[in-house]
């Protein structure tokens, strides 16, 4: 079978949009070039098994999974909540819930510090009552983390809930299940890859917290000094560290990424 | 209303969906009979179902299942769907698509508590009785129109209901699946012992299946009755439009229909054996002589009764071959019909539908 020309000139990909498609890709690649370049790479494992390096890993890793964790028990039922319930000032609050989303965390970390503070609005009262005071704690990493990751956990999923087929739950309901079993075992798993593109991104969101985290915790090393911090610290006194906690943390979410887009990411 | 509760279906309720729509139904279907909705889109067909199904709250009147009250607003009753014992099979079967066949038949009985490993024994059950068996670790969309239509029967008889409540369960098919598996589902429907409730927009569906058809048009029954009665005596415009195929029974062979010993001439010359032929009422025509030209369906007949229906008149003709037949009401003036009168019918071999037909009982 012969084919015509004219379709065949049209496969060809335009070359105007490959030339500013690849001056893109270059924005992200240059960058990263740049930072292996200045690895200093004899020295690595010796920098890697600092005190410095493995402290802000270990706590990102773990504030930034709590964060996680926490935006999926109250964060689902949150989206939930605004793709499915009719109440007043809904557009209210899906414009607070993606503030967090727009607003620098500077400001962000400073409003938590005004609420949840030594002497802050709620902060007060929780320090009395509980004995917990959450400025400059691991648990004030966590809450800063939530609190500007969670928004992607949130709308990635009332996106999802609110463009399912509200009839197959009807459905689940038709055949016995009660609304926990429909959100369990029909909304949820349905809404799958919206959920867990949700979920990563949250995750990748409180890995790279920075703003908030200064403000509202401070950075004390081992406490609230996650790799961010560490990364900040070590620019101005030992160029060597910061280039080694840049490549910790380049190498940690390009694996997540690049391992779950395999498999599950593709609603992105 | 405050009446005791049969055994069956006891339906009596009305409710505002917007602010225009109203819908208000009464039905009441014994065990082992078969009802069909027939109704055009929009006419509350939808929101009989949700409200029967317990996904939409009644406004007034009574809902009531085997014995029980499902729904009575003015004594606050109120049983969710999840506690109603009523298999749906859904329009688009809306079977899970994360689920398997097996998991998805088996997940009436998961939710109401049966263990998991007697669920899916009870499921594979069903599955074998539909025919299915071999397909419990597909997934939905993996499966034909048909054996999906049969996953969604299985996963609504497996919770042993009440009733059997179908929605559009043939509209997913296209034409030719349709045909074959209207027979699966009127056998399936027959050992269903319960109660059973067709909702179609599709009369030859509601008059093949059913035994009782309700039209309802903008909310409202317009007409009831078995469908001999709805296709030889519609009441309304819509009504007659749906009746609106003749439907026949016969022995086809080469290209000829053995109608009540009445030979009819087909344009289809492959089919054989049992037939069942549709002929829409505007596609017969009436004349005062014998008809020249091309028809070779013609006879000579008298008119039984004439209905006026808005601008087209509805006629019944008597023997040898008993049709509906409809003209434009100008028609009727200038061939001066009236009843009793002998006219020639003509039918041409092109305008008659028809399909192979097997297991149907004769309902005419």
């Amino acid at each position: 079978m012969k084919i015509d020309a004219s379709l065949r000139r049209t496969r060809r990909p335009p070359a105007l949009l490959v030339v500013l498609g690849s001056i893109g890709l270059a924005m992200f690649v240059v960058p990263f070039v740049g930072l292996l370049a200045r690895v200093p790479w004899s020295d690595l494992p010796a920098l890697l098994a600092s005190d410095v390096v493995t402290d802000a890993l270990r706590l990102s890793m773990v504030t930034s999974l709590t964060a996680t964790a926490i935006a999926v028990v109250v964060g689902i039922p949150l989206a939930w909540m605004m793709a499915r319930l009719d109440f007043p000032g809904r557009p209210l609050v899906r414009g607070l819930v993606t503030l967090p989303l727009v607003l620098p965390p500077v400001v962000g970390g400073a409003a938590l510090l005004f609420a949840l503070g030594r002497r802050g609005l709620v902060g007060e009262g929780l320090e009395q009552a509980t004995g917990l005071l959450l400025p400059f704690s691991t648990w004030g990493v966590v809450v800063a983390n939530t609190f500007v990751a969670m928004p992607f956990l949130v709308i990635t999923v009332e996106a999802a809930i609110r463009n399912l087929d509200q009839r197959y739950e009807g459905a689940a309901a038709s055949l016995g299940a009660n609304r926990w079993t429909v959100l369990r075992r029909v909304t949820l798993p349905m809404i799958g890859p919206s959920l867990v593109a949700g979920l990563v991104l949250t995750w990748a969101r409180a890995f790279g917290e920075f703003g908030a985290t200064i403000t509202f915790a401070g950075n004390l090393q081992g406490r609230t000094q996650t790799l961010p911090l560490a990364v900040f610290v070590a620019l101005e006194s030992d160029r060597d560290t910061a280039v080694a906690l840049s490549l910790v943390m380049v190498v940690v979410s390009l694996a997540v990424l690049v391992g779950l887009r395999e498999r599950w990411w593709k609603a992105l | 209303m405050e009446g005791a509760l049969g055994p069956g279906l006891e339906a009596d309720f009305g409710l505002r969906r917007g602010d225009s729509f109203r819908l208000d139904l009464s039905l009441s279907i014994p065990a082992g009979t078969t009802v069909a909705l027939l109704g055009p889109n929009g006419a509350g067909k939808s929101t009989a179902v949700a409200a029967i199904a317990g996904l939409l709250p009644i406004e007034s009147g009574r809902i009531g299942l085997a014995g029980t009250i499902l729904d009575h607003p003015v004594s606050d009753v109120l049983i969710p769907a999840e506690a109603r014992r009523i298999g749906v099979v859904f329009q688009d079967y809306l079977l899970f698509p994360h689920m398997t066949v097996i998991e998805n038949v088996a997940f009436g009985l998961r939710s109401r508590g049966v263990r998991r490993q007697e669920a899916i024994e009870r499921a594979g059950g069903w599955l074998e009785r539909l025919d299915l068996s071999g397909l419990e670790r597909s997934k939905p969309s993996q499966l034909s129109g048909g054996q999906a239509q049969r996953v969604a029967l299985a996963r609504a008889l497996v919770i042993d209901p009440d009733l059997l409540l179908l929605d559009e369960p043939l509209a997913a098919l296209d034409v030719t699946t349709r045909v074959e598996l209207r027979r699966v589902l009127a056998r399936h429907l027959a050992d269903f012992p319960g109660p059973r409730l067709v909702i179609t927009h599709d009369p030859t569906e509601a008059f093949l299946l059913a035994d009782e058809v309700h039209i309802i048009e903008n909310g409202v029954v317009t007409q009831s009755g078995s469908p001999d009665e709805i296709r030889l005596r519609p009441r309304t415009p819509y009504a007659a439009d749906l009746a609106g195929s003749n439907l026949l029974f016969g022995r086809a062979s080469h290209g000829r229909v053995d109608v009540e010993s009445h030979l009819l001439h087909l344009a289809e010359h492959e089919i054989e054996g049992e037939v069942l032929l549709t002929i829409r009422p505007s596609s017969i025509s009436l004349h005062r002589t014998p008809p020249e030209g091309s028809p070779r369906n013609t006879w000579e007949t008298t008119i039984a009764v004439m209905e006026r229906l808005g601008e087209r008149t509805r006629i019944r003709t008597g023997a040898p071959l008993p049709l509906t037949v409809e003209v434009t009401s100008e028609a009727t003036i200038a061939l001066a019909l009236g009843v009793g009168e002998t006219v020639w019918l003509a039918i041409k071999a092109t305008e008659i539908g028809v399909e192979s037909e097997g297991g149907y009982t004769r309902s005419v």
